[in-house]
């Protein structure tokens, strides 16, 4: 089976700890997490963690099954290749002078949409949002002029439309 | 078994023990005696237990209720025997630890728990919550420790916690698929002022296991099951732990399917009868197991296909279209590419299974398998100038008449009884089968024995498993427990001898291994201890042992290089199966 990139977005109930279990089953079991982003959901008390996994179909099929296993875990779903949004922030520190600030400032802006946030006479510092491979791209172009820092929040997703998004797999359901 | 189920049968606490409740409702309430109340509305009747500084509280008040508590001689064995205990009466064993030390002790009986899927609560001290995280005395991140090894584990942190927190332990332990649940409770918690929390409908967002299977699953399995021409099916301690066993023998005996056993399931379906294949995988009988290899369907119910059972992924029931019924939906499609996976409790998919079935027959498959079974799996009469193990548990098994209670340890002897002493009872057979412990077989028969008093318990053990736990002599002594300990003495780690044997040139590399004088030490605890050398003295001892109202000691001296068969080669197939004379 082919190994390709999957964006899981997991509901959990907030208690103390809950992270450390999703971590914790993914160390154990092998799983690997490209990235991970945490932060409160809609309800009062549900955080929303969106991991990045690498992993073929079956092993990505394992990873929803454990982590319904945890009590914890309210909900699962495989929003790859779905009708989905999803969105990184990159804080990007670069160094720039006088001969190359302008051209640092096209490509970010013109191409990439970034915002300036800081400078200094030595650097630009600039913030930008979008999926991964935009922000990658956006590196690949500055990577040249020599980037200093930087600092990226894991990535986020949601689905499109009016829906609140569909289990790709029910705990009652069969496999 | 329900928490419902068990607070009803619970006794009144007020008409159990008048005075004493009187007494304490006097004092203030505390935290201690909120969880004596919430593990007596649980119907908690025995506790096996270790005192220390962070639960002197809970056993300053412990004596107050009308709970057992079994003071053992090392956590590791009150763990293994609330396991035993559990195993043995289908109830929630608990053991109990104080902080550090004493829960790192509990550690390996609750891996073991978790692997063999046993519901166990285990409640550890912990220091007060105003020192957790400075590296206090006795203090460890038991939560932590046990995060992989737990269905779920707490940390309680207010005393109007404790009673909806055991309420919701026992309740995890015991459903969906059991597993063991930890209660970690700092000391200031138990001496805080407070009252038991009276039951409410548990809520757990994330929790609903899946009992009744999905019907359109069975229809599609009934259809399979009707194409095969070839069909086995292996069940698991799923069996047992579901109650299935008049529901398997109603499908098999209906369809006509042979029933392979795994380590577990033995004591789920009756081995004398015709469909019986017995123990299947790495020690299963040869017949068992090319009975699947040459199967062209198999039903794989309560078991996870293991690779103690499956041997090389690859190669295992290469004809077979596989059907797997697992209360855990992680465990279908896990281990084997499945035709139809079942998500349900192992006895509500056999009944709906056998309901959608009409009568079928398999005569010519049956009368094949029982041309594979005439070649016996050991030949008894062959002439040994030493005692053979294997007729140890085979006299066992007839002297007992297949009615003690079993708990075994870990290695050859393990295997042997597995093999000879042809358990037909659920619950009766009681072995660490997932994480292969050694020193299970002695304090999980105390367990057994506290849970089933009066009938007996054989631990079956050997001379190097035995030395891990035998400290728990003292317990079974003081409990006057019926566990007769039969030590199966060959002088060496004998399993991993075999394996060295076979696999590594014979360098019987440290697994020579001595011991005390058994006879002598079992003395010294109080037990009426003898050895047995040759094969005359084995039913006159078995038969004294019977007849003795307490505890008993065997020591079989057998031979050193006795081996088991038949074996498959860690992941080898059954191709490479390795029989006895080889
Ligand atoms: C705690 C633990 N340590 C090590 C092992 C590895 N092991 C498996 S069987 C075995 C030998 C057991 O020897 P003994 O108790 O004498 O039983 P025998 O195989 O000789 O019947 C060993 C060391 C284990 N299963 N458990
Ligand atoms: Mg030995």
């Amino acid at each position: 089976m082919p190994t390709r990139s999957h964006t899981l977005v997991v509901q959990v109930e907030d208690h103390p700890g809950v992270l450390n279990r999703v971590m914790s089953l993914f160390r154990q079991r092998g799983f690997n997490v490209d990235s991970v982003a945490v932060g409160h959901a809609e309800a009062p008390g549900i955080s929303r963690m969106t991991f990045v996994i690498s992993g073929d179909d079956k092993i990505v099929e394992q990873v929803t099954k454990q982590l319904y296993k945890l009590l914890e875990v309210i909900k699962v779903n495989d929003v790859t290749g779905e009708n989905t949004i999803q969105r990184e922030l990159a804080l990007i520190k670069v160094n720039a002078n006088d001969r190359t600030r302008a051209d640092i400032m096209r490509i970010a802006t013109d191409i990439f949409r970034a915002r300036f946030v800081d400078a200094s006479p030595d650097s630009l510092t600039l913030e930008v949002t979008g999926p991964s491979d935009k922000i990658e791209s956006l590196l690949t172009m500055i990577r040249p002029y020599g980037i200093k820092e930087v600092a990226r929040t894991g990535l986020v997703a949601m689905t499109r439309g009016g829906g609140t998004g569909t289990l790709s797999i029910v705990r009652d359901a069969v496999a | 078994m329900t928490a419902t189920a068990k607070a009803a049968s619970a006794p009144p606490i007020a008409e159990a023990e008048p005075a004493a409740k009187a007494e304490a409702s006097a004092k203030p309430n505390i935290g201690a005696r909120v969880l004596c109340q919430a593990l007596e509305r649980e119907g908690v009747e025995v506790i096996f237990g270790y005192p220390g500084g962070a639960v002197i509280p809970l056993y300053d008040v412990l004596p107050e209720f009308g709970i057992n508590h079994v003071l053992v001689r090392h956590e590791q064995g009150a763990g293994h025997a609330a396991d035993g205990y559990a195993r043995a009466t289908g109830r929630v064993g608990v053991c109990l630890a104080t902080s550090g030390p004493g829960a790192t002790n509990l550690v390996t009986p609750i891996a073991t728990a978790m692997l063999d899927s046993i519901p166990l609560v285990a409640i550890t001290g912990q220091v007060p919550q105003a020192v957790i995280g400075s590296d206090a005395f006795q203090e460890i991140d038991i939560t932590g420790i046990t995060l992989p090894i737990t269905k779920h584990n707490f940390l309680v942190r207010r005393v109007e916690d404790i009673g909806p927190t055991v309420q919701k332990a026992f309740h995890l332990a015991s459903t969906g698929r059991p597993g063991p649940v930890l209660i970690d409770i700092p000391k200031d918690v138990l001496l805080a002022k407070g009252e038991l929390a009276p039951l409410r409908p548990i809520e757990l967002a994330g929790y609903k296991p899946t009992y009744t299977p999905h019907r359109r699953q069975i229809k599609l399995a009934a259809q399979e099951l009707r194409n095969a021409r070839r069909p086995v099916i292996l069940a698991g301690h799923g069996i047992i732990l579901s109650g299935a066993m008049d529901a398997l023998r109603e499908l098999a005996e209906r369809a006509q399917i042979p029933v392979g056993l795994t380590l577990l399931g033995i004591g789920g379906f009756p081995q004398a009868h015709r469909l019986c294949l017995g123990m299947v995988g790495m020690h299963g009988f040869a017949h068992a197991n090319r009975a699947i290899h040459e199967a062209d369907f198999v039903l794989g119910v309560g078991m996870r296909f293991d690779d103690r059972v499956t041997g090389k992924l690859s190669e295992f029931a290469p004809n077979a279209r596989i059907v797997h019924i697992d209360i855990d939906p992680a465990e279908l499609g896990k281990n084997v590419p499945t035709v139809v996976p079942i998500v349900g409790d192992a006895r509500q998919g056999l009944q709906m299974l056998a309901a959608e079935i009409e009568p079928l027959e398999h005569d010519e498959w049956l009368a094949e398998i029982d041309e594979w079974r005439r070649v016996p799996p050991y030949r008894l009469s062959r002439p040994s100038r030493t005692l053979q193990p294997q007729y140890v548990m085979e006299r066992l098994h007839h002297l007992t008449a297949g009615n003690a209670i079993v708990t075994t340890d870990v290695g050859q002897h393990q295997m042997w009884a597995a093999q000879f002493y042809r358990c037909d009872t659920p619950r009766n057979w009681i072995s660490s089968g997932g994480l292969g412990t050694m020193g299970f077989g002695v304090p999980a028969a105390l367990g057994a024995a506290l849970g089933r008093p009066g009938e007996d318990v054989w631990a079956v053990v050997g001379d190097g498993g035995v030395q891990m736990t035998l400290f728990e002599f003292a317990t079974i002594v003081q409990q006057r427990c019926r566990v007769k300990t039969a030590i199966i003495n060959n002088g060496y780690l004998g399993m991993v001898r075999q394996w060295q044997q076979f696999f590594h040139d014979s360098n019987y590399s440290e697994t020579l291994i001595s011991g005390p004088d058994f006879v002598m030490l079992g003395t010294a605890y109080g037990m009426a201890s003898r050895r047995v050398e040759r094969r005359e003295e084995v039913d006159e001892a078995i038969r004294w042992a019977q007849a003795i109202d307490g505890p008993a000691l065997i020591e079989f001296v057998v031979g050193q290089e006795e081996n088991v068969f038949p074996m498959i080669p860690s992941g080898a197939s059954f191709k490479d199966l390795i029989e006895e004379g080889v």
